[in-house]
């Protein structure tokens, strides 16, 4: 069983700050850490390999210096990392970004399985993960909570939707984007972090994995940040109860003030 | 202060801090309140490592040495001694098969204890014999290809938690402390059990029970060393487990200092944060004196340990004694500076100083050890 998880750095999210100027994160001087949600993804990937055998492999888009994010991944059970860097990577967005990992993913050969994240901590988009999925061609789930079964063949797993959530079976290869319930990250081995200290980090260019430089980093990223502000809270939901008779009289009193 | 601790040992205090923190810290007003053992920290501290690192590579540990799990436990000790004593005590149970044990008893055991898959006890305190160990009443008695065991062991730390009990029982009561021998209990051997958890001040996330033997019956080879020999695995195995015991001490007053310190500067007093009058100054400054100068010792003491040298027992004793004391004293202390908030349960002060008792008590009482270091000058200076 081939495992690739996708793991990102982030600013730590209790020290995030703003650059006045394009409206992105201000990433320097910022104390770095994997991107929570990653995390668990790896964790998931670790307890996988535990029971079914084969390898994890962790990739990352970014800077010289997430080498250390990676090792740190290897510290945790990963056997394998790759870091992809490339100068012309800078300023992707998530359609770049996932442009990016997909030349990569094809460079690093076959797999059965791809997690990811929910989403990164900075941007909070959660696209990267359905955006390499689609181009790869393979199905994904999101927000994966549970994995009930896995087999050498497929999963069955868990789902969170915003009222319960879904059991879906799925063959391989798919791609998975976790939540933070899924698990409990365990805390890097004395042997793993021996491991990591030692360890080759295989480094790949955006001419190493082909990619057309028309559709990475910035040129290749459609997305222009306008303004960044907290959302507004969700609408307000309710759950009808009683005979359909019964909650079709409820909707239309509740709906007869917006007449 | 900067130690110059090898890489290795980086990675050790760094997974220790880690697990301490994110581990430890949340769960331990809860575990106290219980009295509940920590099966599940003890599960992830094994699944890094830590279990291995005094265990020698050839058994599946990485041979660190005393320094090694002096700053693995003054990690955990920032965090709960009561997590730090289940974590050192099952060295202590493991130390006199390291220390003493066959090449057959060595295989047998410490892969298990390495992988945290086993969990060990030591066995030595009775009711009529702690500091005076030569009042020790249980005796095993061989009888053919079996020693039988008989008597109770009281207050024995991992009671009913471990796998694995090292046992001092009399073999030849005419030969006084040259009678007495070491032997490796299982759980479940027949005519072994555990009495009820103790309660107690301090320390309560530690399981501490009575062990009873009712002709307990093991097979011949559960013999550590030679019969005769226990007593001096024993006092080896003290010399070689008191500066964990120490750093345990260096780790709980670190912590207590942060707490008193930390509050020291929000409290506001007369217009001012409290840490702006001297008098609470200086008692944070005594504080952080004590503990850099118990941390150094402890260190100190660790490595000179680890070349076993001749006045190991004093060096042992010297750090066990100091670094426990200091303890006492700066628990105490944080909870003078934070007043009042510092007796409520909900702040973590009062813990500390209730911990903090046993340091000065267990693996030979701070009286005792002075006892050990002033015969050792007596014979320098003879």
């Amino acid at each position: 069983m081939k495992i690739i998880v996708c793991i990102k750095q982030v600013p730590d999210a209790t020290d995030v700050r703003l650059d006045p100027v394009t409206n992105t994160l201000a990433r320097e001087g910022v104390q770095s850490i994997m991107n929570p949600y990653d995390q668990h993804a790896l964790e998931e990937a670790v307890r996988l390999r535990e029971r079914l055998g084969g390898e994890v492999v962790v990739v990352t888009m970014g800077p010289p210096q997430a080498e250390e994010m990676l090792r740190q991944a290897i510290s945790c059970g990963a056997d394998r990392a790759v870091l992809v860097s490339d100068r012309a990577f800078a300023g992707a967005d998530t359609w770049a970004t996932a442009y990016t990992l997909e030349n990569a993913l094809k460079k690093i050969g076959s797999f059965d399985l791809i997690l990811c994240g929910k989403q990164a901590i900075d941007g909070d988009t959660a696209q990267v993960g359905p955006g390499l999925a689609t181009r790869m061609g393979v199905p994904y789930l999101t927000c994966v909570q549970k994995v009930r079964e896995a087999t050498g063949t497929g999963l069955i797993v868990e789902r969170m939707m915003d009222d319960g959530y879904d059991v879906v079976a799925v063959d391989y290869p798919v791609l998975l984007t976790v939540v933070k319930n899924i698990n409990e990250p365990r805390v890097p081995s004395l042997k793993g972090k021996m491991k990591a200290k030692k360890a080759e980090i295989v480094k790949l260019t955006a001419a190493d994995i082909g990619a057309d430089p028309a559709c990475i980093g910035l040129p290749g990223s459609p997305t222009k940040v306008v303004k960044v502000f907290p959302p507004e809270g969700r609408s307000k939901r309710a759950t009808l109860t009683g005979t359909l008779d019964e909650q079709l009289d409820q909707l239309v009193e509740k709906l007869i003030p917006y007449l | 202060m900067d130690y110059f601790l090898s890489e290795e040992q980086q990675m050790i205090v760094d997974i220790a801090r880690q697990i301490t923190d994110e581990r430890i810290v949340p769960r331990r007003a809860e575990l106290d309140e219980k009295h509940e053992f920590p099966r599940q920290i003890l599960n992830e501290m094994a699944q890094a490592d830590l279990f291995g690192v005094p265990i020698p590579e050839e058994y599946g540990g990485f041979g660190g040495g005393c320094l090694d799990i002096a700053l693995t436990v003054e990690q955990l000790g920032r965090g709960c001694i009561g997590v730090g004593t289940a974590f050192a005590a099952n060295f202590l149970g493991v130390y006199p098969i390291i220390i003493s044990g066959s090449e057959e008893m060595k295989q047998k055991y410490l892969p298990d204890v390495a992988s945290g898959k086993k969990f060990g006890a030591f066995g030595l305190t009775e009711a009529n014999a702690g500091s005076d160990a030569s009042g020790i009443q249980t005796t095993a008695v061989l009888d053919k290809d079996e020693w039988v065991l008989n008597g109770t062991k009281q207050w024995i730390t991992n009671g009913g938690e471990a796998q694995i009990y090292t046992i001092v029982a009399i073999t030849d009561r005419s030969r006084g402390p040259r009678g007495a021998s070491l032997f490796v209990v299982e759980e479940g051997d027949p005519g072994f059990s555990c009495g009820p958890k103790e309660k107690k001040m301090g320390i309560r996330a530690s399981s501490t029970t009575e062990l009873i033997f009712k002709d307990c019956r093991i097979p011949k080879d559960r013999l550590i060393g030679r019969a005769g020999t226990g007593f001096i695995t024993v006092m080896k195995t003290l010399d070689l487990s008191r500066p964990g015991i120490a750093a345990l001490g260096v780790g709980l007053a670190q912590a207590a200092l942060d707490e008193a310190a930390r509050y020291a500067k929000q409290r506001q007093q007369f217009g001012k944060p409290i840490i702006a009058f001297q008098a609470v100054q200086h008692m944070l400054a005594d504080m952080a004196i004590g503990i850099e100068s118990a941390r150094a010792l402890v260190y100190a003491a660790a490595k000179h340990i680890q070349q076993h040298p001749k006045d190991m027992s004093k060096a042992s004793a010297m750090c066990k004694t100091y670094a426990t004391d200091v303890a006492m004293k700066v628990t105490t202390d944080a909870v003078q500076v934070m007043g009042g908030y510092g007796y409520m349960c909900e702040y973590p002060v009062e813990k500390m100083m209730r911990d903090a008792k046993i340091l000065q008590i267990y693996e030979g009482t701070n009286q005792i050890q002075r006892n050990v270091i002033g015969q050792e000058l007596n014979k320098e200076y003879s």
